[in-house]
């Protein structure tokens, strides 16, 4: 059975395809059989970000109408055999997915991948409804900025209260705090939530912070997922991430917060 | 839903509409004999004379309803004026009823939950939840506490018919209600409603006070409104002489 990644956050922008991209790629070059599947129907970028768009022939709707096997839809990643891309339609709306339909995708998927990561579209609509019900894990992305938690938090509640697991009464979705797009600079003259008050407003384990960073520009504009950039802030602090949710224990980097309680309990490497 | 004009203390204006919740027996009928109603109502009230006398009372004709049991509306209207209470309204009737109970001048409230009254309010409909079951005919209410250990996050939305007790946060946009008291024995800093139902003894419990907005039995503060010297540190919140009290918890 694959484990189900959702990746969400509420608020657009805040760079839940550019993490569902990176994690994707994180797992499969860990030697972990990963699917991706982009949930945002009718605005499709996960092709784009994963550098696969010339390849797209039929798409996550096609398969839910039976029009294409999941086989003919699945895009083999080109920097990793390992890796495999289901891609949104562009010409159809989030009416289009079912939830039977993306129920057996998924149930079918996970008979052969070890990871399927669900890029969810921003709100708490249908496709962001779908891309979480069905989950094990939630990366929950948050900017360190007040409406973004603010939006995570309703996420979290949707996540707590709406999803199968919740739903059958099982052991709830496991909720992981991602903070992007971090300068430490911007917290240190005020001008930025620092990790501790988002700590404290969502009281939610961290896996990692991504620092604001000009790498994940230029990955996604090259199409290549910023964790193959391995000289990039960005792309290490992905890396650390894929290796903290497969239980490595790795210190938190980027947070420079020296009055912070993480830079009080984990000793920096760099 | 009712007036309350006596205590409006503007010049420019002699009347104000508020909004305010009562807690009012409620008689669910599960029989149209109404010989056999009259007869275990009358002997219901002999139990408590001084109680049921000139009490507001709502009739439930949900069961009935949910049987399809039919019932003649006036002559239980005549039934009930006849037994010394005030009759103040039918929840769960069917259209028909409905508009039959209209026409009577007798208000029609929505069958799930808040039962408001613009009769005058009995001091005895405000006891504790003890009286309130002997009123309510065979159906106690469950004062069982509702226990929460996740967070409460934004958006969502937390009802508990007793006491409510959170041990874990209550974020921002979160809201809790309780018709009777509220602990939160962690951050509170959504919207915190206790005694919705009009108990005005209900108090509410925190343990760090950064609410968007606190209310006992109708009557709430705004954050704005709260003191910075009962924000961010336990505080407990209840009603003296209709005023909300916000201080330490001892």
């Amino acid at each position: 059975m694959a484990r189900i990644i959702v990746v969400t956050s509420g608020k657009g922008g805040v760079g839940k395809t550019t993490t569902s991209a990176a994690i994707a790629m994180g797992l499969a070059k860990k030697g972990h059989k990963t699917a991706v599947i982009d949930f945002d129907v009718g605005l499709r970028n996960l092709d784009l970000i994963m550098g696969c768009e010339r390849r797209v022939v039929y798409d996550f709707i096609n398969v839910i109408n039976g029009e294409a096997t999941l086989n003919q839809a699945l895009i083999r990643d080109k920097n990793c055999n390992l890796l495999y891309i289901l891609p949104a339609s562009q010409t159809r709306d989030k009416d289009a997915l079912s939830q039977e339909g993306v129920g057996k995708i998924l149930e079918d998927l996970s008979k052969d991948f070890k990871y399927i990561v669900c890029d969810s579209p921003a709100g708490i609509e249908r496709g962001a409804h779908l891309a979480m019900y069905f989950a094990d894990d939630a990366f929950v992305v948050t900017n360190p900025e007040v409406s973004s938690v603010r939006d995570s938090d309703r996420m979290l509640g949707i996540l707590s209260s709406k999803s199968r697991r919740a739903e059958r009464n099982q052991e709830p979705i496991k909720e992981y705090l991602l903070l992007s797009r971090y300068s430490s600079e911007r917290v240190k003259l005020g001008e930025m939530l620092s990790v501790d008050d988002v700590q404290e407003i969502l009281s939610l384990h961290l896996l990692g912070v991504i620092p604001e960073s000009k790498s994940v520009l230029n990955a996604s504009n090259s199409g290549m997922p910023v964790i193959l950039d391995e000289k990039s802030d960005a792309g290490q602090a992905y890396a650390d991430i894929v290796a903290r949710y497969l239980g490595e224990d790795k210190p938190h980097r980027f947070i420079d917060d020296k009055k912070g309680f993480f830079g009080k309990l984990f000793n920096r490497s760099k | 839903m009712s007036t309350d004009s006596q205590k409006s203390p503007f010049n420019s204006s002699v009347l104000e509409f508020k909004s305010s919740t009562f807690s009012v027996p409620v008689l669910i009928l599960s029989s149209n004999d109404l010989k056999l109603i009259d007869e275990q109502l009358q002997a219901k009230i002999k139990l408590a004379p001084e109680f049921f006398k000139n009490s507001p009372v709502v009739l439930d004709l949900l069961e009935l309803n949910k049987q399809n049991i039919e019932i003649d509306i006036e002559m239980l209207v005549g039934l009930i004026q006849n037994s010394k209470l005030l009759l103040v309204g039918f929840r769960g009737g069917t259209p028909q009823q409905n508009t039959k109970i209209l026409d009577l001048g007798i208000p029609v409230y929505s069958a799930s939950s808040n039962i408001g009254s613009n009769e005058t309010q009995k001091q005895k409909t405000l006891h504790t939840h003890q009286t309130q079951e002997t009123a309510k005919e065979n159906h106690p209410i469950e004062t069982t506490a509702t226990l929460i250990t996740q967070p409460i996050r934004s958006g969502q939305r937390i009802y508990a018919a007793g006491d409510l007790i959170v041990l874990a946060q209550v974020s921002a946009g979160a809201e809790i209600m309780a018709e009777g008291n509220i602990h939160v024995y962690s951050v509170m800093r959504g919207r915190a409603l206790a005694g919705v139902q009009g108990n005005h003894e209900a108090r509410i419990f925190c343990s760090d006070l950064q609410a968007e907005l606190v209310s006992i039995a109708g009557t709430y503060k705004i954050s704005e409104d709260l003191d910075e010297s009962v924000r961010n540190k336990p505080v407990q919140v209840y009603l003296q002489n209709d005023n909300l009290i916000i201080k330490d918890i001892l």
